[in-house]
């Protein structure tokens, strides 16, 4: 392995790089993947059938109260890949699981937002517009869920191994993932809710 | 015993018990061969935990003949059912079956992997690399299609078959309508299978730009790495929606949710756009590649270079573009009023102005050429005029009010057949013709593989064109028989001698594999064609790690004028080379995804939930694992560059 002194550790060698390119490409895949769910949203937004409307059950406390939290965590991310480059491990730690606990908090307030949801009568089989409701919230929370993990696997690997290579390429990685799932969350903040409560 | 039940095949028949029968007797002849052989831990080593991106071309390969076999076998069937009015061959459920099925095996389990084979073959050494960017992942690549088209092909004696079209289109796809489990089977499998090429499409764009030799700039790429860049853009934009749609139908026929149902606020069209907005890109990630391999196999014969290089990328550009603006056409029927048919009846008809710059480079590549007719350009050569019929009539179809005629008409199923054998079926015999001596070091034989293509050649005409007339007429697809008294008879008998020419041109091909591994010499040259293109700077077959030393690229036939004008090739000495580890662990994954799309498709949950908990297992697995590979010795490279024949000085 050649490595590179002048870029930072996670670019550093060539494989790095072509982990990072290989992200960026999936990331366009993931777009392409919630662009058809947004626009089935928008195609199904008013086919209620028999169930409510989106006026009807989106309150806003907890959907400001989730998108603070997000908005915060990838912020705290983004301090994370600072301290990494600066190669403070014990700092960078520290931010990184403030993320996973804030998207922890986050992936309770979405169970708790989709039991009111079901309580109100807009469960997922109730009509077009509740199916594709919670398919588009639901797929945003797997992915969110899945960092999770995700990133705790991540956490353990520094904890053992430090800042090399191959760990600050995984969470420079991550942190894309990351910021991406906020961009999304981001679109569905304005156009499902905002939007739904116009 | 109920839950047995569920197993059971709805529409049961003599044909399939003997398949059941058929397929447990290769199942065990397969065991009991590999034991007798102690063949196992060959397999396993070798083949199924390699990340050798050409081992695992080849296996896709392997794959995507067996799966033509099983198509081919659809389409006889079909072709025989209908060759005289009134037959009682098959009955109008089977029929159904054989159809779906035909059109899913063909797309996505045959062709797919034909042009994944060649891809995953030729284009690392096109581009002079040592393996593609993620080797792992192309390994799971393949194992997720595999299994996904394992689990499609077991339908039909575990469940019953998907009967609503290779489309499956809601409502007829929905609970009410298909009520066998066999539209679960195709929404999984094809859901499995495609999260494998998608990763094909990741893997292949990060390898094409950043692993090309020193000196090969993008517009010095050999047009077949060319056109699988541009394939596995469209790969990556395109599948995602598919995904999308498959999960939105398999949680309307397993969880009664209400996207494509027609009460409750749901809409059946949506999936028909959906569909299509992946469909039509999907014909585009067909014929790409086998362009490419035709503008590969056109110079190396015409003994010229190819004409209009530029104008042949632009013009792959500007396809994979509108691919993705022309898909309302496969439903003009459908009620978007006139001003939506006229603007997709547009971008489809300005799809022919870039294919046809592509089909007169080729001519104009052939101009004043010193033609050798070999196999694969037998092949080129037969592709231009059928395709430019199928073509053509393709442009019929794009004018939205003159399709009314045509629409849901055999007319339709010609023209698509003769965009989709002379475009990708043809391009890839050619290819695999083409580079089986850099894949298995010895030719195939010429003689048998002309006949072969002649026979398919002419059978795909005898077979196709009198379609067109019977559409005309108004014979409709998808109808299991018709009455005398509508005169389609004689039409569909010649269809069908068509059909058995195409069926005794594939048998040729087969028996032309197993002619020339027993008979053809070994004895043969690196580049026995004499070709132009990097793959052929190497030995023939191949050494793992491709080339000893990366070669330095200055020109667009970089191979070619190292030959005729003696520009060096390699510089430098033998190094270390560095190489990925094998792994058990995608062949383990995918196996897991199999069993999860079993239960899924009987609604089996706890079995799904324990085979997604080990789905997530292995990415754990992989997560924390270190995997830095080994290195090859000099040593080692310079035995086995002296065993295999000299370097490639």
């Amino acid at each position: 392995m050649n490595n590179d002194q002048t870029q930072p550790l996670e670019y550093s060698t060539e494989q790095n790089n072509l982990n990072i390119l290989g992200f960026w490409i999936f990331i366009g895949a993931e777009i392409m993947l919630f662009a058809t769910l947004f626009a089935s949203y928008f195609l199904l937004e008013n086919r209620t059938g028999g169930g409510p409307a989106g006026e009807e059950i989106f309150t806003i406390s907890p959907v400001m109260l989730e998108t603070f939290i997000l908005l915060t965590s990838s912020f705290t991310i983004g301090l994370g890949v600072h301290a990494m480059r600066l190669g403070r491990q014990k700092a960078m730690q520290v931010f990184f699981t403030v993320t996973l606990l804030l998207g922890l908090a986050f992936i309770g307030l979405e169970i708790y937002e989709f039991t009111h949801y079901v309580h109100e009568g807009a469960a997922l089989q109730t009509s077009g517009f509740t199916s594709i409701l919670l398919t588009t919230l639901g797929t945003h929370g797997a992915h969110v869920t899945f960092g999770l993990f995700w990133g705790l696997f991540i956490l353990i690997q520094i904890k053992k191994r430090g800042l090399t290579p191959e760990t600050t390429n995984k969470s420079f990685i991550f942190s894309l993932y990351w910021h991406f799932l906020d961009v999304v969350w981001i679109f569905i903040f304005s156009f499902v809710y905002l939007k739904g409560m116009m | 015993m109920e839950f047995f039940e569920r197993f059971a095949i709805p529409h049961p028949s003599p044909a399939i018990y003997a398949s059941m029968v058929a397929i447990g007797l290769t199942v065990i002849a397969i065991i009991v061969g590999l034991t007798y052989f102690k063949k196992w831990g060959y397999l396993w080593r070798e083949w199924i935990t390699t990340v050798d991106h050409k081992r695992i071309g080849i296996m896709y390969l392997i794959s995507a003949l067996l799966m033509l076999f099983r198509g081919g076998v659809d389409a006889i069937m079909m072709r025989a059912q209908l060759a005289v009015p009134e037959n009682t061959l098959l009955d109008s459920q089977h029929y159904n079956e054989i159809f779906s099925t035909h059109g899913v095996v063909m797309i996505i389990f045959m062709a797919m992997p034909f042009i994944i084979a060649l891809m995953n073959y030729i284009v690392p050494l096109q581009i002079g690399a040592r393996d593609v960017a993620f080797p792992r992942l192309n390994a799971l690549s393949f194992w997720l299609f595999f299994m996904g088209a394992m689990l499609f092909n077991i339908s039909f004696v575990i469940g019953g078959s998907p009967d609503a079209g290779w489309t499956s289109y809601f409502p007829l796809a929905g609970n009410e309508f298909s009520k066998s489990v066999g539209t679960n089977y195709y929404m999984i499998a094809i859901q499995i299978a495609g999260l494998g090429t998608l990763m094909t499409g990741i893997n292949f764009i990060a390898t094409i730009l950043k692993m090309r030799a020193p000196g090969m700039t993008l517009m010095k790429m050999p047009m077949f790495t060319w056109s699988a860049l541009i394939t596995n853009i469209i790969i990556v934009f395109a599948f995602p929606v598919l995904t999308v749609a498959l999960a939105m139908g398999t949680m309307d026929r397993l969880f009664a949710t209400h996207f494509f149902t027609t009460g409750n606020g749901g809409m059946d069209m949506l999936w028909a756009n959906l569909f299509w907005v992946w469909g039509h890109p999907e014909v585009y990630i067909l014929i790409l590649p086998a362009f490419g391999v035709y503008s590969e196999v056109i110079p190396t014969f015409a003994r010229r270079n190819l004409y209009g290089y530029r104008s042949m990328v632009w013009s792959m550009v500007i396809i994979c573009l509108l691919s993705f603006l022309v898909w309302v056409h496969h439903f003009f029927t459908m009620g978007q009023g006139a001003l939506v048919n006229s603007i997709f009846s547009i971008t489809t008809m300005a799809i022919a102005v870039p294919t046809g710059i592509k089909i007169f480079n080729w001519l104009f590549t052939l101009w004043k050429g010193k033609i050798r007719i070999t196999t694969p350009m037998l092949y080129s050569l037969l592709f231009i005029p059928i395709f430019t019929i199928g073509g053509v009539t393709g442009v019929m179809l794009a004018m939205s009010a003159a399709d009314y005629q045509y629409h849901n008409t055999m007319f339709l199923v010609a023209h698509f057949h003769l965009v989709i054998i002379p475009g990708v079926v043809f391009a890839m015999l050619a290819g695999l013709t083409y580079w089986w001596p850099k894949m298995f070091g010895f030719m195939l034989n010429e003689r048998i593989g002309k006949w072969a293509a002649w026979l398919i050649g002419i059978g795909t005409c005898v077979a196709f064109f009198p379609m067109f007339i019977s559409g005309l007429d108004g014979q409709a697809r998808r109808m299991f028989t018709y009455s005398e008294a509508t005169g389609f008879g004689i039409w569909n008998m010649i269809a069908f001698f068509g059909a058995i020419m195409l069926a005794v041109g594939f048998v040729l091909i087969v028996y032309n594999i197993y002619y020339s591994t027993r008979y053809a010499s070994r004895d043969i040259p690196a580049d026995p064609w004499d070709a132009r293109s990097l793959e052929w700077a190497t030995h023939s077959p191949v050494p793992e790690y491709n080339f000893a030393i990366t070669p330095d690229v200055n020109s667009r036939d970089a191979f070619w004028n190292h030959k005729k004008n003696n520009q060096k090739l390699f510089k430098g000495d033998y190094q270390e080379i560095h190489m990925p580890n094998n792994s058990g662990v995608p062949f383990i994954m995918s196996a897991l995804f199999f069993v999860f799309g079993f239960a899924m498709v009987f609604s089996v949950w706890i079995l799904a939930i324990i085979s997604a908990i080990g789905i997530f297992a292995c990415m754990g697995h992989r997560s924390l694992e270190k995997d830095h590979g080994h290195h090859l010795s000099v040593d080692h490279i310079k035995e086995t560059e002296e065993k295999l024949g000299g370097a490639n000085s």
